[in-house]
């Protein structure tokens, strides 16, 4: 995942058309997804007439297999996905971060404890992990947000760690602990907004992972509890319509495709032409 | 003599490589091994009993207490890790809990099993695709870094990162199979499908496993081959009027082994979380299936089961693209 190598001048600055292309797509969810329940048609549970009726006037994309508005479905979809993909970034975030700024800061012992527990949750695949965790906790929202949050927050740890690491052992850190400046002062006042830049890149990267993940979780039947509507269950919930010849169910798979292209892209060309320079 | 080189005259008997390969593999274990303990430790934190979740609420404390006696729920955790280990080491995964109390249920190993090799064959298939095609396209594009031809690779890998394997595997479902009518939709194989007729049910699962991970391992080969190209030696070599193409085949490639090792290493995670999803799109009775049902049902042992052997392929092949990696050092392989 970490691509980073490569130092390019570029026009800096200067937003590319897919750039742009990007961050519309972006904006166009963020709409959608919080005018949600005032464009979709009809509710997001709401029985409106037969299972699976094609496309029509009243109905533009159809019905789901219990006979729900498909795209009314589809927007609260959105919502509810993006809601779970955001949350659970941000908790990633808050807890890998200061974890790693802890660990870069706190002294060799707590660097020490810390690390060889990411070591230990790192040493199974995510994916795995996460499984074997909703057995535990069992499956709904709360559940993924929080377990997905937090294995994601040992990716976070370590970046975090690693660019504070190279901060903490500049002079201005070394003033601050002479000047006794407190622990967490050092590190949100001092070092935070020195690593901000690359840390907020790898939001983005990290977003798009975790927005991916919430999806394939929630396909594979251990995301929300129904009736909530989620991207990733629309699809495994309407699969057969696609044996018939019906590609309806394959929206909301390529609406997370898309705005996880949209979000990669935006990030890649960033990295190329933004954080480069500064780092060579 | 030379005692004072130190380091590899300590036992002059043993290549320095031997030694070097002896001590991963010691390494491998061991992280297998603290791996086991976490499997088992994350499951046996389940809330509530499983005694309880088998009967019902209705339950009458009797029966539970039963229920948990007959699982070996009221002895230490440790024993019955130590337990549960040995098992495991003589193939006796434990018994399902899906079915308990109809029939006594099921033994794990006898549903592991026969999904294993299903699981394999799939996944080596998507390997022996994707990885010579995701190789030669990432190397074109470190090649050509900065030209057209890489920014388009790139952008498609970049592309299919961003899809899911499910909206991969369906739509290969919709055109080759719905629409053309080319392949079966479904990849439903039992033992007495003959081969002929499974590999061609296997062909679809195996693309859209191979897509994906094809798109990282690209993405991963451009940027470290290009590093590669990017040093000193291969700037001289050009200088030196060497053309590309050779400077690559000749002193780049030969170099870049132990990177290769590494790329293919980093990327099994993906094929596992691809196994998994890919395996549910085309109904294929592998383990990833498996392991997806008995997490809905909270079916602990299979979950333990299927956890392990992802855990020890993971582990082992990590292990072998470092042992790969480390064989490949030539400052190893020629000890002074």
């Amino acid at each position: 995942m970490t691509e980073r190598t490569h130092i390019r001048p570029a026009g800096a600055g200067r937003a590319s058309p897919v750039q742009v292309a990007a961050a519309t797509v972006m904006w166009l969810y963020v709409l959608a997804a919080l005018l949600a329940p005032l464009i979709a048609p009809y509710g997001e549970a709401e029985i409106v007439g037969e299972a699976f009726a094609p496309w029509s006037a009243q109905h533009w994309l159809g019905t789901d297999q219990l006979g729900r508005d498909f795209l009314s479905r589809l927007l609260y979809g959105l919502r509810n996905s993006l809601m779970l993909a955001v949350t659970t970034t941000l908790l990633s975030f808050l807890v890998g971060g200061l974890a790693g700024l802890l660990a870069a800061t706190g002294g060799r012992v707590t660097d020490t404890v810390l690390s060889r527990l990411v070591d230990v949750v790192m040493a199974l695949p995510a994916l795995i992990f996460a499984l074997m965790l909703l057995t535990v906790f069992g499956t709904g929202g709360v559940q993924l947000v929080l377990v997905i949050g937090l294995l994601d927050a040992t990716r976070v740890f370590r970046i975090a760690r690693a660019l504070a690491m190279r901060e903490a052992a500049m002079d201005y850190v070394e003033a601050a602990r002479l000047r006794g400046e407190s622990l967490v002062r050092i590190m949100i006042v001092e070092i935070l907004p020195n690593v901000k830049a690359p840390l907020l890149a790898e939001m983005g990267m990290r977003f798009s992972f975790v927005f991916l993940t919430v999806a394939t979780l929630s396909f594979l039947g251990l995301g929300l509890q129904p009736p909530a509507a989620d991207l990733g269950s629309m699809v495994r919930e309407n699969a057969t319509l696609i044996t018939y010849g019906d590609f309806t169910p394959l929206i909301p798979a390529a609406l997370i495709a898309l705005l996880a292209m949209a979000v990669n892209f935006l990030i890649d060309g960033w990295l190329e032409e933004e954080v480069a320079p500064h780092e060579g | 003599m030379g005692k004072e080189t130190g380091g590899t005259e300590r036992c002059d008997n043993v290549h320095p490589l031997v030694r070097i390969i002896a001590g991963r593999l010691i390494l491998g274990l061991f992280s297998l091994l603290a791996v086991s303990v976490i499997i088992f430790a994350a499951l046996e934190m389940l809330p509530g009993d499983f005694a309880r979740s088998i009967l019902g609420q209705s339950a009458t404390p009797e029966a539970v207490a039963a229920i948990r006696h007959d699982l070996g729920l009221d002895r230490p955790a440790v024993i019955r890790y130590v337990e549960w280990l040995s098992g495991v080491l003589q193939g006796d995964f434990g018994t399902s809990l899906s079915g308990r109390g109809v029939e006594g249920g099921r033994s794990v190993a006898g549903l592991v099993l026969p999904r294993l090799g299903n699981t394999f064959l799939l996944a080596l298939l998507a390997v022996a695709i994707a990885f010579p095609i995701a190789f030669l396209l990432g190397l074109t594009a470190a090649m050509n870094r900065g030209r057209r031809i890489d920014r388009l690779i790139n952008s498609v890998a970049l592309a299919f990162v961003a899809m899911p394997e499910f909206l991969i595997g369906y739509l290969l479902i919709y055109w080759l199979a719905v629409r053309a009518g080319l392949l079966p939709p479904l990849a439903s194989v039992g033992p007495d499908t003959p081969p002929g007729e499974r590999l061609m049910r296997m062909i679809l699962p195996a693309v859209t496993l191979s897509l994906t991970v094809a798109a990282h391992i690209l993405r991963m080969t451009r940027a470290s081959l290009s590093e590669l190209f990017e040093r000193p030696w291969m700037e001289a070599l050009q200088l030196k009027g060497i053309p590309m193409a050779i400077a690559v085949r000749r002193h780049a490639l030969p170099n870049a082994a132990g990177t290769i090792a590494n790329i293919f290493a980093f990327n099994i995670a993906w094929l596992i979380t691809g196994v998994v999803v890919t395996e549910r799109v085309f109904v294929y009775p592998g383990i990833g299936q498996l392991m997806v049902d008995a997490v809905a049902s909270r079916d602990v042992p299979v979950v333990q089961a299927c956890a392990l052997i992802f855990a020890t392929v993971y582990i082992g092949l990590n292990l072998l693209a470092d042992i790969i990696a480390v064989a490949s050092n030539p400052r190893l392989l020629h000890p002074r």
